[in-house]
């Protein structure tokens, strides 16, 4: 049973349209990967995913009952607010000691929940929003590029704590990420944006499609020697980005 | 014992600072300490237009006061810069309000009673609309206090959580117009602003969650209303602004014990 179904979702700041006709859906279990280059429109798919804002056409539809754990971009909270580790789990209410204690276990960070917010780690702050984002014991777990401030290790250290979290409580999981080289290996699926769905598919399938390489492979230029993939291809005539009108929308999204 | 000019003046000060605590303390998270100034100067306008009409000056004073606050809400999601905006509105509210209570023929009005407060002359009415209004602000904060604190963190995580930040931010712009009406006649417009934020920074290093930095301002808050009197009428100072004096100096006296232990 579907979890979570986008169909031909369309989305718009005044007259810069961000997102449109992109449809996507979630299984139990599974982990979703999307993909795109900054203005892409992933943070905006992302919000109506969680019903912070509403599609111009298009419809979303949600299992009755689901129950989504949001792990977000790395979050600022203001040095003048002192808050321990336990009171932020409890927010907004309704949550027991032992549930944030089991939480903080299951994100791989036992015993600290006596700390202030402000005294964590980078990696520590993370995996304490995984936690709080584990604690209603979610069916679909999303992701917002919760792995930004992390280093290499870091991250990659982060996306297998991920993958225990699903082996352990069956949840599905949608990341959204723009560095794709280190969420590739969890993956089920992978989804390419650009304001419309680009390529979708099995990681190898989407890592070698031309538009995505369109989108990742030539724009980083030599910094991309760094990743498994080479960029000795021209792009595909079919793809839309080699259109510069396509490219001027990209950059207006940004 | 509500006879006494003194004791009125005191569960005055107590009553105001019980309401600016937990709301000063979302102003000091929220950084909105400029958004206060502003609902304050914006007060003034507020006084004049009641005094004109013969209506309560707290009824008028709150309508212009929220009426400014919403203003520059609404107006900051259209693209202008909240900093301008509030000094574009605040300074020309506090202007309109000085030139309408200038053509107030008959009344001469003590204006400095309205900007520095004039918590010696609080009356049993008065006495009434400053509790009523605290116990207003303080209920109204309390009920939302979990959703207020989620949205303070972050707005995302309050949509995941099935709670509207824009809602939450309407009940503190409504608390701020509602403390800022009742604090006139204690401290006067100028120094609203000191008794939402220096409390609450002075209790921010004693506290280790923000339920306690909110009951420790109110704490701090109420101590200054008390002493501060007692000082004013020992020394033959003004009272509102002996009031804030003693809060800032609680405010040293708590900023410099953290900053040795953190040393040590």
């Amino acid at each position: 049973m579907t979890l979570i179904a986008a169909e031909n979702i369309r989305a718009s700041y005044g007259a810069n349209m961000v997102l449109r006709d992109v449809s996507l859906s979630v299984e139990p279990g599974e982990i979703v990967t999307v993909v795109g280059p900054n203005g892409s429109g992933k943070t905006t798919l992302l919000k109506l995913l969680i019903g912070a804002e509403r599609p111009q056409s298009g419809l979303i539809t949600r299992k009755s009952g689901l129950r989504i754990g949001y792990v977000p971009q790395k979050l600022h909270i203001d040095p003048t607010l002192p808050i321990t580790v336990e009171r932020f789990l409890r927010l907004p209410g309704g949550t027991t000691r032992a549930s944030c204690a089991a939480a903080l276990q299951k994100a791989g960070v036992p015993g600290l929940s006596r700390r202030q917010m402000s005294a964590l780690s980078g990696g520590q702050f993370q995996r304490v929003l995984l936690a709080r984002a584990l604690i209603n014991e979610p069916d679909l777990l999303l992701l917002d590029e919760a792995t930004q401030g992390l280093d290499q290790p870091g991250s990659a250290a982060f996306y297998i704590q991920i993958e225990e979290v699903r082996q352990k409580t069956g949840c599905a999981i949608i990341i959204i990420s723009h560095e794709l080289h280190v969420v590739m290996a969890t993956s089920d699926r992978v989804i390419c944006l650009n304001g419309h769905v680009c390529c979708e598919g099995a990681p190898e399938i989407v890592s070698a499609a031309p538009e995505y390489r369109a989108l990742f492979g030539t724009g980083t230029g030599g910094a991309l020697a760094l990743y498994r993939h080479e960029h000795d291809h021209k792009h595909d005539e079919t793809c839309a980005h080699n259109n510069a009108s396509q490219v001027k929308q990209t950059e207006a999204a940004e | 014992m509500l006879d006494d000019f003194m004791t009125r003046a005191a569960l005055a000060g107590v009553g105001v600072a019980l309401a600016a605590a937990p709301l000063g303390s979302f102003v000091v998270w929220r950084r909105m300490a400029y958004f206060g100034d502003a609902t304050a100067h914006a007060a003034i306008l507020g006084v004049a237009l009641s005094l004109a009409l013969h209506i309560s000056v707290f009824a008028g004073a709150v309508a212009v006061a929220l009426a400014v606050a919403l203003t520059v809400t609404v107006m900051t999601g259209r693209g202008y810069a909240m900093d301008t905006l509030l000094g574009v509105l605040a300074h020309s509210a506090l202007a309109l309000g000085l030139v309408a209570v200038s053509f107030l023929s008959g009344i001469r009005i003590d204006l400095m009673a309205y900007l520095f407060g004039d918590i010696l002359a609080v009356s049993r009415g008065d006495l009434a609309v400053i509790w009523g209004g605290a116990a207003l602000v303080v209920g109204l904060i309390g009920w939302r206090w979990s959703a207020l604190l989620t949205s303070t963190i972050s707005a995302e995580l309050a949509y995941a959580s099935g709670i509207d930040p824009k809602r939450e931010q309407l009940v503190l712009t409504l608390s701020l117009a509602v403390t800022v009406a009742v604090a006139i006649k204690v401290v006067g417009v100028l120094l609203i602003t000191a008794m939402l934020i220096i409390p609450a920074a002075a209790a921010r290093p004693l506290s280790r969650t923000p339920e306690q930095m909110a009951l420790t301002a109110a704490a701090i808050g109420g101590l200054s209303a008390f002493i501060g009197l007692r000082a004013a009428y020992a020394l033959d100072t003004p009272a509102g602004a002996s009031i804030v004096c003693v809060a800032a100096l609680v405010f040293l006296a708590t900023s410099m014990t953290t900053n040795l232990t953190t040393k040590a």
